[in-house]
């Protein structure tokens, strides 16, 4: 038995649910504007701290960016849905109950990419407990401070069928939710400042079995690397227990990032009687046709058509199609420098230029805040085609274009970094033979690896301005091939 | 009807402490008040729906327009334990789900 | 002399103010040392002095006594509860705000149900209010000390608060006029919240004039409260004296079983009086009314289950413990809640609670649905509808508090129509073993002007003159 269970492969099988902060001006439920880093509970008023008789009025905008958020992940909108309360006592929770929906959410049964979506609503955040041990984790017997800045700001829960079956794909998919939600401009999506928290629920089976396993939830993964780590961690856990003839306990897990470790939250049984209710301080939402084409028409390309559509029309390689489709400012920039190179341009050079060197040059920061044009990299990615910048010069003319900005064949002038002249560089490749005649003789005896180092020769002296390939047919004629 | 354990556990769900005596008299008033209640159990409700609103408006909403919050000495005052920035309490020792 | 200010009507006195032949500061200082010294443990707190300059608007320094579940900002507002002991809003009640913005001018806090839970005012955790026209027994409640207070001559009106009565039964029990709107007319912004589907705030007063227009400055749509509405048509003051043309109902579920003998007298002997006025009278069915109380007593303590979990000792209001954040939570509520407020807490939370949501409160909200419906064909046959407001008249102290479920039956007749959304008022018309006897007169939804055009008719017909000494 134990080695029939060793012998077996398992399967992962995961879904993942994802609170998303809105980018509205103010709160869910109150006019106090969101808050970014100010002094703590200096951003509160009666609503949001829980004053006796103060009631909820929903914010127009949360709904709005909740619908285009649905629609965007392909939903179904709820042509009604109301609001519960969800009730627990937590010092981060002013009322004892969480506003939230419940059995009628605004959006569900949608999809994203491969990853189904099982249901999207709206609810509003908790605040933050700052605690007052050093450690950050939680203690008992010490006090902690609340801050309710950041209480009630707008949530979409958006809850993913358990479609994912690998950690890495967990995190591919997290990165295109996150593009497509940046893209739509209702989240900053910054995993690292909790505007994007994702959550995984984990179960693994035998490979090519149809029920699904006792499941565990992991939390408190704020970062891409963090979340892929996380679940691996866990399925590594799982399969060890497995094997070793335990069984999963349905649990919730903390995610330590510092120790990789993951430790059980205790939480007490009752916590999870959340004896919901409808919020009889609220109406139904029913949004209206108006509401719905007011959505629709607030959807740009996603990031999932973009890509499809480089790759489709423009015949980029996929790779290079997600990656300009998945940042948006790449993206753009692209486009941008497509146009200007005009008809008959070569996208997927284009692309490579993009997604390679400048990338390398602007790493995370938007292309178009350089002062780079993209008409000036049109015109070098031309000048490059017709030979008049060898490609390793480009680059040289690229970094002073993204530092400097200005016209690429002005640099070219200036900088002497054009093409070296036929008699130029037949006078240069004569000269690095005589000068190395060991490695001549090298060649003529058929090494060809010998032959780098009278390109690289070559290259030095020209300061890059040399095509290698050029350099290399001069020099296999002067042997005589 | 409702039994010792249950007035326990729903105490412990709604954070009461009960004494003794009042878990005693809990139960029974609970029960009575319950025996009464549970009267609508002969009533056939099957096809009628549940009214949680008896207005019926929908969609009340409020524009994205940031309001003043209080000053933070405000919005302190009432507490009963707080520091200069913040509202004390004792940290949880356990952490349940939100 | 100051005798004479305190017969004035709300309304009189109103307009003396604004005619310059009273000044509003001496009017208020008047009530103002009744309310001090008053003895009925009406007031929980007293305005120190009238407000500096007469207010502008028609109300014109009025003094008004305010339920203590509204918020006021700055002025002590515990809803009669010791957890929110000594808590003062940093804002005010829009009910209240309207009501400033009118020209009234606050004159105190009046006592109540703690949480607005009760019906006698023995819930209060600041003591109990004794019926100024016996102090043997209890004013009413929630809104007791507002009763007791208009109807002592404390107050020339108050505001109350109704969830399942709490305005009309104590105004009947103390012999004054209260009306609870349609659901939604008056914001709840403000109002500590008890069963927020139900609670309505309303005018307490001397007279059915008063109450028109005390209530025609409350109502109103707040954007801060999303199940407000307002009003479609102003509250108009009544001036009719005639019914004819009205059809009342008498729904047989209200008015048989439970009623007093001497109750029932003064209920028939003012259906006799409608008739006289040139109204018909018609028996109509509310097949489940029966079943109000069992609804009720389900959807308002789940709604006041959630509703009270924000008293934790974090925010404000009063903390007990200074052990870790369970006993925190569980010590401050313990000792911060009285009994009755315990009861419903367990009976709310019990109701939601995993595995019994649908036997208990999905099973309340069809039988709302049911009794809203029959409220419904009923009105398709009448204008109105009447009942007595209380079963029995003013009960004595102590003489309920043992047994909780026969003090939630005493809510009865006034329980159907929150749950339904709909306006009702209590008038006084008459008296059974020498304490008075309130008729209540309900409609459809934003009747409340035909509803007090023909409690002033009624009004007038009775002649209801009583008051109880004003020692
Ligand atoms: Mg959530
Ligand atoms: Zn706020």
């Amino acid at each position: 038995m134990p080695e029939a269970l060793a012998e077996r492969a398992y399967e992962p099988v995961i879904g993942l649910e994802i609170h998303v902060q809105l980018k509205t001006r103010t709160k869910m439920f109150c006019g106090c504007k969101l808050s970014f880093g100010e002094e703590p509970n200096t951003r509160t008023c009666p609503v949001c701290l829980g004053h006796p008789g103060t009631l909820p009025v929903t914010n127009a905008e949360a709904v709005h960016f909740a619908l285009m958020i649905g629609l965007a992940l392909e939903c179904e909108i709820a042509p009604r849905s109301i609001f519960h309360r969800k009730n627990y006592f937590y010092p981060d929770l002013p009322k004892g109950y969480q506003v939230s929906q419940y059995d009628v959410p605004l959006a569900s049964r949608g999809r994203l990419g491969d990853v189904r979506i099982h249901r999207v609503h709206l609810e509003e955040d908790a605040a933050k407990l700052v605690h007052a041990g050093a450690s950050g984790r939680i203690h008992s017997a010490e006090s902690s401070v609340v801050d309710f800045n950041r209480g009630g700001t707008p949530l979409v829960e958006i809850v993913t069928e358990p479609d994912v079956r690998s950690a890495s794909q967990a995190k591919e998919w997290l990165e295109l939710l996150r593009s497509t939600l940046r893209r739509l401009e209702v989240s900053d999506v910054r995993m690292e400042e909790g505007s994007l928290r994702c959550d995984a629920n984990v179960s693994i089976r035998p490979a090519g079995e149809a029920t699904l396993g006792t499941k565990t939830e992991l939390k408190n993964m704020n970062s891409f690397r963090f979340l892929e780590r996380g679940v691996n961690a866990e399925i590594a856990r799982q399969e060890e227990t497995l094997r070793a003839g335990g069984a999963i306990s349905q649990e919730t897990l903390h995610y330590d990032p510092a120790s990789g470790a993951l430790s059980p939250l205790r939480s007490k049984e009752e916590a999870h009687d959340y004896r919901y209710l409808p919020e009889p301080d609220l109406v139904p939402l029913a949004p209206t046709e108006e509401m719905l084409e007011r959505a629709r028409a607030a959807l740009p390309e996603l990031p999932a058509q973009r890509a499809e559509r480089l790759e489709r029309d423009l015949g980029l390689p996929p790779d290079n199609a997600q990656r300009l489709a998945f940042r948006t400012d790449l993206g753009d920039f692209f486009e941008a420098t497509l146009q200007a190179a005009g008809d008959g341009a070569d996208a997927r050079t284009i692309s490579n230029w993009l997604t390679g060197d400048l990338v390398s040059l602007v790493g995370d920061s938007d292309p178009a805040a350089s002062k780079l044009e993209p008409s000036a990299l049109a015109r070098l990615v031309g000048m490059v085609a017709q030979g008049a910048v060898a490609p390793s010069a480009a680059k040289e003319v690229l970094a002073i274009l993204v530092a400097d900005g200005g016209d690429p064949a002005r640099v070219v002038e200036a900088k002497g970094l054009g093409r070296a002249g036929a008699d130029e560089l037949t006078r240069v490749v004569e000269r690095a033979m005589a000068d190395q005649a060991d490695a001549v003789e090298k060649i003529r005896a058929g090494n060809r690896k010998a032959e780098g180092a009278i390109v690289g020769a070559v290259m030095r002296e020209t300061k890059g301005r040399a095509d290698g390939a050029e350099v290399i047919r001069l020099l296999r004629e002067r042997i005589g091939e | 009807m409702i039994d010792r354990e249950q007035v326990l556990h729903v105490a412990r769900l709604a954070r009461l402490r009960l004494t003794d005596a009042e878990v005693g008299r809990m139960t029974g008033e609970l029960s009575s008040i319950l025996d009464h209640i549970e009267k609508i159990g002969e009533l056939d409700l099957e096809e009628v729906a549940p009214t949680s609103h008896v207005i019926e408006l929908e969609n009340v909403l409020r524009a994205d327009e940031p309001r003043e919050s209080l000053p933070r000495e405000v919005a302190l005052r009432e507490a009963p334990d707080s520091d200069a920035t913040g509202f004390r309490v004792p940290s949880p020792s356990t952490v349940e789900e939100a | 002399m100051s005798q004479d200010l305190l017969g004035l009507s709300a309304a009189q006195a109103a307009e003396r103010i604004r005619g310059g032949d009273l000044a509003s500061h001496e009017l208020f200082d008047a009530y103002r040392e009744r309310a001090a010294g008053e003895e009925l443990g009406a007031f929980l707190w007293v305005a120190d002095q009238a407000p500096e300059a007469t207010p502008d608007g028609p109300l014109a320094g009025v003094p008004l006594a305010v339920k203590d579940l509204f918020c006021v900002e700055g002025v002590p507002s515990a809803a009669a509860s010791r957890i929110l002991e000594g808590y003062r809003p940093p804002y005010t009640a829009t009910a209240v705000e309207r009501l400033r913005d009118a020209g009234a001018a606050v004159l105190g806090k009046t006592n109540m149900d703690e949480f607005a839970m009760g019906s006698s005012n023995e819930n209060s955790g600041f003591g109990p209010v004794l019926n100024p026209w016996d102090r043997t027994r209890v004013p009413g409640g929630s809104s007791g000390g507002s009763a007791a207070a208009v109807a002592a001559g404390l107050a020339p009106w108050a505001i109350g608060t109704d969830t399942g009565g709490s305005i009309r039964q104590p105004a009947a029990l103390c012999g004054i006029v209260g009306m609870k709107p349609t659901y939604g007319a008056v914001s709840r912004y403000g109002m500590i919240a008890f069963a927020s589907s139900l609670d309505q705030a309303g005018p307490l007063t001397r007279d059915v004039t008063d109450c028109a227009l005390l209530l025609r400055h409350m109502v109103g749509r707040d954007p801060c409260d999303s199940t407000s509405t307002g009003v479609p048509e102003e509250v108009a003051l009544p001036s009719s004296e005639r019914l004819e043309g009205l059809r009342f109902g008498i729904p047989p579920e209200l008015t048989g079983e439970g009623i007093e003998p001497g109750v029932r007298e003064v209920f028939d002997a003012t259906v006799w009086r409608i008739e006289e006025l040139g109204g018909t009278v018609e028996e109509v069915a509310l097949p489940h009314a029966g079943h109000g109380i069992s609804a009720y007593y389900v959807i308002a303590p789940a709604e006041a289950s959630a509703n009270l979990a924000r008293y934790d000792g974090v925010r404000f209001g009063q903390r007990v413990g200074d052990g870790d954040l369970l006993s925190l939570y569980e010590q401050t509520r313990e000792e911060g809640f009285g009994t009755e407020v315990k009861r419903r807490i367990m009976l709310g939370t019990y109701a939601l609670s995993s595995g019994y949501y649908e036997a208990y409160y999905g099973r309340a909200q069809r039988v709302r649905t049911k009794i809203a419906d029959d409220f419904r064909a009923a009105f398709e046959r009448v204008d109105l509808i009447v009942t007595p407001t209380s079963p029995t008249v003013a009960f004595g102290l102590g003489e309920r508090t043992d047994d909780p479920l026969a003090m939630y039956l005493s809510d009865a007749l006034t329980v159907p129509m929150p749950l339904a959304g709909l306006p009702a008022i209590s008038i006084p018309a008459g008296m059974s073993e020498e304490l008075p006897v309130g008729f209540q007169i309900a409609g459809p939804a934003f009747s409340e002007n035909q509803i007090l055009d023909a409690a002033y008719a009624i009004e007038r017909a009775v002649g209801f003159d009583g008051g109880p000494p004003r020692a």
